[in-house]
């Protein structure tokens, strides 16, 4: 225990000199990592226009209201997009992810030398870059629209669902499976009547709450093309049209608000 | 190999439960995703001919990342990613340091009415708009550049940390607490004393996946002007650099790797 000697009286400390002095410096380097890291963006940017924010700010505020409201009959079909987007791509994603999931999950992966390691690779790959940028490459190859999206937002998907899925794969109660074993159950049986029941509760939320997130992730694909109610917002950003802006980001947060309800209805009924 | 006899006397053969138990909602819901299914492909027009056409372009994507160029745009590469660590680091701090009081307000077991509605309406506004809307609307404001990003990540690191940090306060151990209330101390010594050791671990863990987020969120940035590698990509996918494109990418993943390998190693290391 580090104590230290004050005019004749010992003192309890905490850490001893040279433990605090450690943390001291580790304090010092986060904060001049900081103030470097400021001074670049401070750099870069043009201070006119943030001292000026204040009034811009209020300029497209008063642009932007009211919104308006008789827009709202044109963007029937961009929901519906948007929808579509996002229920497909999660279709398709969960397809992709069972397989990957029970290939990387560490109880029944055929090769946890080979096979495992290339199916963690898809789901770090997939996961660590965003639907936008899936988006942007698939519209380069193949050509913008709906379809682009439904990929982009599969591919997404992929990693996020098949993680959550092999973590429940790897939890599953053991003795089931011995059980099912036990009777003489081929492979495919022992998948369908010990492992798939223990986990189908786990993939119906994550199925849920994956396209929960993907109706937020649709909303904005349209902005590098992908179809969709962003296509309708990039539009309107274009030829400043405010109160269209405003009418479209009410409507996604609403969207939005209804499929997290959605989702933690069903979540909850599931669960 | 039927045993009549046998069948008779044991009734009706096994057959796995159903996973949704009530037979009028499983067929509702089954015959109402097959009318979804045909009504949502019926609407989506997919031009098949380019599509066609597109899979040399992304055969050719696919074969770049075997050999990614990292040279002949490395200046560009470079001072891209640099701005969206620079980015994220900046953010991450004052986002955390920000949410920290606003998620003690945020939770109803030490914060009074009227402070808890006001932190949690601004978690809600938060979490409802996306990082690229935001973004949009603060490129309007603030212009092009780092600060726009840096505010756009610092606004959503507070929704998404304080958030789980109330709910994490919301459920500590009110014992350890109410101790330390006992021992007289003041409010500004309760939370110091008897909330913060409590929920310390999570808010680390928390914050390290947090900045993970950011900088992942901070590669898209750059698609609306918000600086970031996301300009950088944004270029060289129209330009059908693809090349350089997948050097950029394998840069993304590597990073979002080592960030979560990192994030493992504290988060065990604080639990």
């Amino acid at each position: 225990m580090p104590v230290v000697e004050h005019e004749g009286a010992q003192i309890w400390r905490r850490r001893t000199t040279g433990q605090s002095l450690v943390r001291w410096f580790g304090w010092l380097l986060g904060v001049a990592v900081f103030v470097y890291c400021w001074q670049i963006i401070s750099e870069s940017t043009t201070w006119f226009f943030v001292w000026d924010a204040p009034r811009i700010a209020n300029d497209i505020w008063t642009r932007a209201t009211p919104p308006k409201w008789d827009y709202i009959t044109q963007l029937g079909r961009p929901i519906w997009d948007t929808l579509n987007i996002a229920t497909l791509g999660t279709i398709i994603a969960l397809f992709l992810a069972v397989p990957v999931a029970f290939l990387a999950a560490r109880n029944t992966t055929p090769s946890a030398l080979f096979i495992r390691p290339i199916a963690l690779l898809i789901i770090v790959s997939t996961r660590s870059i965003n639907s936008l940028i899936w988006a942007l490459l698939l519209i380069a190859i193949i050509g913008p629209g709906v379809f682009a999206g439904v990929i982009a937002i599969a591919i997404r998907s992929i990693g996020f669902c098949a993680k959550l899925l092999y973590e429940a794969i790897e939890e599953i109660d053991h003795t089931q499976v011995e059980a099912i074993t036990a009777t003489g159950a081929s492979r495919w049986q022992i998948m369908a009547y010990g492992i798939v029941p223990q986990i189908l509760p786990a993939f119906a939320g994550i199925a849920v709450f994956r396209w929960d997130i993907n109706i937020r992730e649709s909303t904005v694909l349209g902005l590098v093309g992908a179809g969709g109610i962003g296509l309708q917002l990039s539009a309107s950003l274009n030829v400043l049209a405010w109160p269209q802006v405003s009418l479209i980001l009410i409507v996604i947060l609403a969207a939005v608000m209804i499929s997290e309800w959605v989702s933690a209805k069903v979540r909850g009924a599931i669960i | 190999m039927s045993h009549p006899e046998l069948d008779d006397l044991l009734g009706k053969g096994w057959r796995k439960p159903a996973f949704v138990k009530n037979a009028l909602l499983r067929w509702t819901l089954i015959v109402g995703f097959i009318a979804y299914l045909i009504a949502a492909y019926m609407t989506i027009e997919v031009d098949w001919g380019r599509v066609y056409e597109g899979l040399d372009r992304g055969w050719a994507f696919v074969l770049a990342f075997t050999s990614p160029d990292f040279i002949s745009r490395w200046s560009d590469i470079w001072s891209g990613l640099m701005e969206s660590i620079v980015m994220t680091v900046a953010a991450s701090v004052v986002g955390i340091l920000i949410s920290i009081p606003i998620g003690l307000g945020a939770a109803r077991n030490i914060a009074p009415l009227p402070v808890y509605v006001i932190c949690r309406g601004i978690v809600a506004i938060s979490r409802a708009l996306q990082e690229i809307i935001v973004a949009i609307l603060l490129v309007a404001i603030f212009g092009f550049g780092p600060l726009a990003g840096f505010l756009t990540l610092s606004f959503a690191t507070i929704g998404f940390l304080s958030k789980l940090l109330a709910e994490d306060i919301e459920a500590m151990d009110k014992v350890q607490a109410e101790a330390i209330r006992a021992s007289g101390a003041r409010w500004t010594q309760w939370v110091n004393y008897g909330v913060q050791p409590q929920v310390m671990p999570r808010l680390v863990g928390l914050s390290m996946y947090r900045i993970d987020i950011n900088f992942r969120e901070s590669a898209i940035l750059g698609l609306v002007g918000a600086g970031g590698i996301g300009a950088t990509l944004n270029t060289a996918f129209d330009r059908y650099e693809y090349d350089t494109a997948a050097a950029i990418l394998i840069l993304i993943i590597g990073i979002v790797m080592a960030l979560e390998y990192l994030s493992g190693i504290i988060r065990a290391r604080v639990q």
